[in-house]
């Protein structure tokens, strides 16, 4: 008879399995319907396998059934939180391909609106990020506070806040109604105090600065390697900046400087931010001063049928480059539609970012990228 | 740097923002204040302008409009309109772009300034003629600058009828005498 009180001998060594833990794809810090399958060794991220597709609507297929002007109005839905940039690559392409001009007063309230959405999707990334960082929405609703001020001057522009759908091959649908103006000035007086104030929050703060100070550095070469673009890129030290290297629209005329990180670190991606909708806002303020009068809209008719040939147009996101290549064969729609978003490019450096971090950090490291679910699986 | 210097700090500005007026609004009670060029989805349609030309139908980028048209007599004449027999706009899938009523070379549809349309079932939602016809005609200034150069409010509940949203000047001749100039040529 065996002794039931007697415990058979411990092995020498625990063995141990790494565990698989699937983030998502419904989890509120993915920024979406994104998951993470992630293999952990303990609490120590040992591989990231991200699995995307979700929230995919095939953009680039439906553009190829409708007409040009139409697409624009698809544009709106790829980054959600920046409507005017994605109109913005969009029609500069088309114009490309078909040769259209644009008058200034058109490019002008181009650019004032794509500057204004960089600053309103930027505030949303900064809220989000010290959400993720355990400071629950009191942060981000400061950031969503100022933020509303621009959606109140985009529906005076177009009517609409999220979906704008303001740009058309050949300018901008509208001019700006009167009281516009009077409105951008007192944004741009309130606005650089409200930056501040909301870096003074978390430039110096303890936890912020402890907890992603020397968090998932990425070098250089690394970023660049990994074809990132935008705000990320530029906190590794890189000063790319469609906006410099390839100006469109008004952006040669305008002074304004690439602010770069110099570590390439969490804390860098979360600050470039802040510089960044800083010199937003002395564009928009040149912007305002110079605009000339005129029409703002090349009359062009709604079924454009550009020359047999392709084009690429690409602009500087709130994210990074964002490019629409089109392709026509002399029909009232592009042939073939190929989007080059920044979010889904930028989420080629995510392993390299995350292996060897602590789970903990793991919804840090992710949304500092910045990714938007609407974009990446387009 | 000394720990608890930096939350101070952050206490500094949760006590100055203590303070302020709140930003929130109870929405049912309160209302923020809307533009004029608002793109809302009570439809706004003159019969009287339209010819039933269907250009709204054919720029939709969903195809959600749905128009039918019968000639209005036994001899159509140029210049004489069709009689609309269906015009549904189906809000359900509508995404409020506004492109139909951009496309419209009569200034006959124009964007409403509602956003608080709900209903039980699906098919509740789409707008149909007679209530095309019946609604009040409080146009949203969108794409029409004409309207925007009057100041008219829509929010003020004052009614444009469908001489008022003309683009044309005072010069222009009227439905009268352009309905007798066909007579007379007859």
């Amino acid at each position: 008879m065996t002794n039931l009180q007697q415990h058979p001998e411990p092995p020498a060594e625990l063995e141990a399995e790494p565990v698989v833990v699937n983030l998502g794809p419904q989890h509120p810090s993915t920024h979406g319907v994104f998951r993470l399958r992630v293999i952990m060794d303990g609490e120590t991220i040992q591989d990231v396998e991200p699995i995307f597709g979700y929230l995919h609507r095939g953009t680039e297929k439906l553009a190829e059934e409708r007409s040009y002007t139409q697409v624009v109005t698809l544009t709106d839905r790829l980054d959600y939180t920046a409507a005017m940039s994605n109109n913005l690559a969009y029609v500069l392409a088309v114009e490309k391909l078909a040769g259209i001009e644009v008058p200034e007063r058109g490019m002008y309230l181009r650019v004032i609106a794509a500057e204004l959405q960089r600053i309103a999707a930027h505030l949303i990334f900064v809220g989000f990020s010290l959400d993720e960082l355990g400071a629950f929405h009191t942060p981000l609703l400061y950031g969503f506070r100022e933020r509303e001020r621009i959606l109140d001057l985009f529906e005076m522009l177009c009517g609409a806040r999220i979906t704008v759908s303001y740009m058309r091959p050949g300018g901008v649908h509208q001019d700006a109604p009167v009281d516009f103006w009077p409105a951008l000035d007192r944004f741009l007086a309130d606005m650089p105090h409200y930056l501040d104030e909301l870096q003074g929050l978390i430039a110096e703060n303890e936890i912020v600065v402890a907890r992603t100070k020397g968090l998932a550095v990425l070098l250089a070469a690394k970023a660049i390697n990994c074809s990132m673009s935008g705000p990320v890129l530029r906190a590794s030290g890189v000063a790319w900046d469609l906006r410099k290297q390839d100006p469109y629209d008004v952006y040669g005329r305008m002074q304004f400087d690439i602010p770069v990180g110099a570590n390439g670190d969490t804390y860098d991606r979360l600050l470039v931010r802040l510089y960044e909708a800083r010199q937003s806002l002395r564009i928009v303020a040149q912007a305002r001063k110079e605009i000339p009068g005129g029409p703002v809209r090349t009359q062009a008719p709604f079924f454009i049928r550009p020359p047999v040939g392709e084009a690429y147009g690409h602009v500087e996101a709130p994210k990074g480059e964002l490019g629409f290549y089109l392709v026509s064969q002399g029909g009232i729609s592009p042939y073939r539609c190929k989007i080059r978003s920044p979010s889904f490019i930028n989420l080629t450096a995510l392993k390299e970012m995350l292996v060897g971090y602590k789970v903990a950090d793991l919804v840090v490291i992710f949304g500092s990228i910045d990714v938007n679910m609407g974009e990446v699986d387009r | 740097m000394t720990y608890g210097a930096g939350i101070a700090k952050g206490l500094m500005v949760t006590m100055r923002n203590l303070f302020r007026k709140p930003t929130t609004v109870q929405y049912p009670e309160e209302r923020l204040p809307q533009h004029p060029r608002f793109r809302g989805e009570d439809f706004v349609w003159y019969e009287e302008r339209c010819t039933g030309c269907a250009s709204c139908a054919k720029y939709c980028p969903l195809g959600i409009i749905k128009i039918v048209t019968s000639p209005s007599g036994t001899q159509t004449q140029e210049g004489e309109k069709y009689r609309l027999e269906v015009f549904d706009i189906d809000i359900a899938r509508c995404m409020f772009c506004g492109l139909c009523v951009e496309a419209c070379p009569y200034d006959a549809l124009h964007m409403g300034s509602g956003f608080e349309r709900g209903r039980y079932a699906r098919n509740d939602l789409t707008i149909h003629i007679d209530e095309l016809k019946s609604a009040p005609k409080r146009p949203s200034t969108w794409f029409r600058p004409q309207l925007e150069a009057k100041g008219y409010d829509p929010f003020s509940g004052e009614t444009v009828p469908w001489q008022g949203v003309s683009r044309a000047s005072k010069n222009d001749p009227t439905k009268e005498e352009m309905d007798s100039r066909w007579v007379e040529r007859q």
